[in-house]
């Protein structure tokens, strides 16, 4: 299998479904002539042209409502955050709108519309420019939410989210674009609402997405040297949430650590621990652990970043206390 | 029955000094020699900061840091007729404007290194935090001029933004509300020509930014922004219309970008080498320099002098800067509600 990076993937998947669809089409700031922030659009605007490849001005709210109002009409929009930090400016429009056109409409309306970019820490950008909002969108009935951590899972879920006929937040990790990973050759979907085993253990289960699939494997290697086998559930898309392949590994393995990287409050962990604690209750034999950021706005500095998000001791430790090591 | 005229309007755009270093005298603002080398002290002192911080970041002492290179003279000419009792509500590229406020420089090194505490402004000096989110802060600026007024206070609120901000709903509802309420705030934008990759033309279909304004009740004016005495008095008569409660004023600085967006960006790959050069030609320090040669005010020595200065000031800054001790972790706690949350006292035992 060909090795790519994060970035590549994505790129990939756009490039074939803009081949395949001629309704799909990409819109955002820095998207065309400057190839992405991220450079995830790298050839985009060649390939397709300034119609389909739309650099816009610095306004979110307004991409996102015209977005939102050429999905009514038929096409098929991808709408690309610079980061998911300035969505916010655009949040009337996501979950007042692109969420609610279906129902409000009593299905007339479908808005088949995909709003990416990166998301998550990253580091030193600071309090407005680094944080973890999958939460937020998690609870808007309407959206479905997809946050890959490797190449393979980016590519794959990236065409299932444009070819969805539902409005997709699709979170990138900021720190992944150069990651690389083994992708498949040729054409393949992943669909959403299923979750991956990333790795196979028996005697805890981490729960992990985006960027923490990494650090839980890291922390899973250094556990294996001590005998501890780790298995690693990665759901791959946080709404709808695929419940039975996490219960499944719960059921097998009786202790649980979720690793997110957004707040501890309030955060998508609590949602995952409340259903294993309601379907589960009687096949886990220690509380759940949760590794998470502090609740705090991202600091600048490099030592508070370090101290607020999420890492392998702090993971390695939340595993020995569900196995009651200490 | 004939269609009548309900309104028109006219662009203003002022020019006092010219890139040959002569200014129309009709125009001139009075300011006295001292005033004059004073600001252009100021203009190489910025200069020299500027510099200093692209050469720490490339060494790795300062994380990605934003360019003011170009723009010197619409951030010293503006703030140079702000008093401290003003507020300033800036966005990120606008270390010019903190230099000449009498900010302490080695809190800017410090926060350009990462570290927020040096954005803790001095007791005497009302300026808000850099704000990342291209145009929130023209609305806060709003709300502070509301307040001065609910307040009786005669001050005025300067905020700063780029051409790109123009943009965002957040500018034309900052300018709505300071309209409607005829609020103490003087909006500058710093027509820089690009955000980011996307230039000035692809922002907006209007010829300029400044008539922006008149769509929401208020005035605009165009004024060559690496012309030093144009900013300092299309400024001065906006903050003092601004203070007597006649409200906003929209002043447009066009200048130029001279560097990279950031220092994580090249602007090399998206514009041209020629345009760049044009820019050169129209250096607001340099222009500053020749109208004072002119009258006496430059020599070579002089030059030396202040250069040499500014260094020493630089090289003082970045020594305390890089000595201060990293934040406590506590801090981050500390800072973020009035007292820490029971979760948050919980967390803060790891530490
Ligand atoms: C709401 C929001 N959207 C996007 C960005 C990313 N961004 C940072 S600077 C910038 C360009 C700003 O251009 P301009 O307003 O002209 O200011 P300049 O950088 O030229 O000083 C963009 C798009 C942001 N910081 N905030
Ligand atoms: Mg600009």
């Amino acid at each position: 299998m060909p090795v790519i990076t994060y970035r590549e993937a994505l790129n990939q998947a756009l490039r074939e479904e803009m081949r395949r669809d001629e309704r799909v089409f990409l819109m955002g700031e820095e998207v065309g002539l400057y190839q992405g922030a991220y450079k995830v659009s790298q050839g985009l605007l060649e390939e397709f042209g300034e119609k389909r490849v739309i650099d816009t001005p610095i306004t979110e709210e307004a991409f996102t409502g015209v977005g939102v109002g050429a999905a009514m009409v038929g096409l098929r929009p991808v709408i690309e955050m610079m980061t998911f930090n300035f969505s916010i400016v655009a949040m009337d429009q996501i979950v007042n709108s692109a969420a609610k056109i279906r129902y409000m409409s009593g299905g007339q309306f479908k808005i088949p519309m995909v709003i990416r970019g990166p998301g998550g820490a990253a580091h030193s950008l600071a309090a407005q420019h680094s944080q973890s909002l999958e939460a937020w969108f998690c609870y808007v009935p309407g959206l479905k939410v997809v946050m890959p951590g490797v190449p393979k899972d980016a590519k794959g879920l990236l065409k299932s989210a444009i070819r969805d006929d539902n409005p997709v937040i699709f979170i990138e990790g900021e720190l992944l674009y150069g990651t690389k990973g083994e992708v498949p050759e040729g054409e393949y979907t992943i669909p959403l609402g299923k979750a991956d085993i990333k790795r196979k253990g028996s005697d805890v289960t981490i729960i992990a997405y985006s960027k923490m699939v990494l650090l839980a494997m890291e922390a899973a290697e250094e556990l294996a040297k001590e005998g501890i086998e780790v298995e690693i559930v990665d759901p791959l898309t946080l709404k709808p949430l695929d419940e039975t392949t996490i219960l499944n590994s719960v059921r097998k393995t009786n202790r649980v650590v979720i690793v997110e990287e957004g707040w501890e409050f309030g955060g998508f962990g609590a949602q995952i621990a409340e259903i294993i604690y309601r379907k589960a209750f009687d096949y886990i034999d220690a509380p759940i652990e949760r590794v998470a950021a502090r609740n705090v706005p991202m600091p600048y500095a490099k030592n508070l970043e370090m101290a607020t998000i999420p890492n392998k001791a702090r993971v390695i430790e939340a595993v020995k206390k569900v196995l009651y090591f200490d | 029955m004939p269609e009548k005229i309900l309104e028109s309007f006219e662009i203003r755009r002022l020019e006092i000094l010219d890139p040959k270093g002569e200014v129309d005298e009709s125009l001139m603002p009075s300011l006295s020699a001292d005033e004059i080398k004073k600001m252009y002290e100021l203009l190489i002192l910025s200069r020299t900061f500027d510099q200093r911080a692209i050469d720490l970041q490339r060494e790795g002492r300062l994380g990605t840091y934003a360019s003011i290179l170009g723009q010197e003279a619409t951030q010293v000419g503006s703030a140079f007729t702000i008093k401290k009792s003003d507020w300033i509500f800036p966005s990120f590229r606008e270390m010019g404007v903190y230099m000449t406020l009498g900010y302490p420089i080695h809190q800017l090194y410090q926060y350009w290194a990462g570290d927020e505490r040096g954005l803790k402004a001095p007791k005497d000096l009302n300026i808000f935090p850099i704000c990342v989110p291209i145009g929130t802060q023209m609305l806060h600026a709003a709300g502070a001029a509301m307040a001065a007024k609910y307040k009786r206070d005669p001050i005025a609120v300067i905020t700063y933004f780029g051409d790109g901000a123009t943009s965002e709903g957040d500018f034309h509802e900052a300018f709505n509300m300071a309209g409607v309420f005829k609020l103490p705030v003087v909006f500058i934008c710093q027509n820089n020509h690009w955000a980011i990759s996307l230039p000035r033309e692809r922002q907006t279909a209007a010829k300029t930014l400044a008539q922006k304004a008149y769509a929401y009740g208020f005035e605009g004016i165009q004024l060559d922004g690496n012309d030093i005495f144009a900013v300092y008095k299309g400024t001065k008569d906006a903050i003092e219309k601004a203070r007597r409660g006649e409200g906003p004023v929209f002043i447009e600085c066009v200048t130029y970008r001279m560097s990279s967006h950031t220092t994580a960006d090249d602007a090399t790959r998206y514009r041209s080498k020629e345009e760049v050069e044009m820019w050169k030609l129209k250096d607001p320090i340099l222009r500053l320099k020749l109208f004072m040669e002119r009258k006496g005010l430059w020599t070579e020595p002089y030059q030396k002098e202040i250069e040499e200065r500014s260094r020493q000031i630089i090289d003082e800054a970045v020594k305390v800067a890089e000595s201060v001790e990293p934040p406590h972790p506590e801090d981050m706690f500390t800072y973020t509600y009035a007292k820490p949350t029971f979760r948050q006292l919980k967390q803060m035992e790891d530490f």
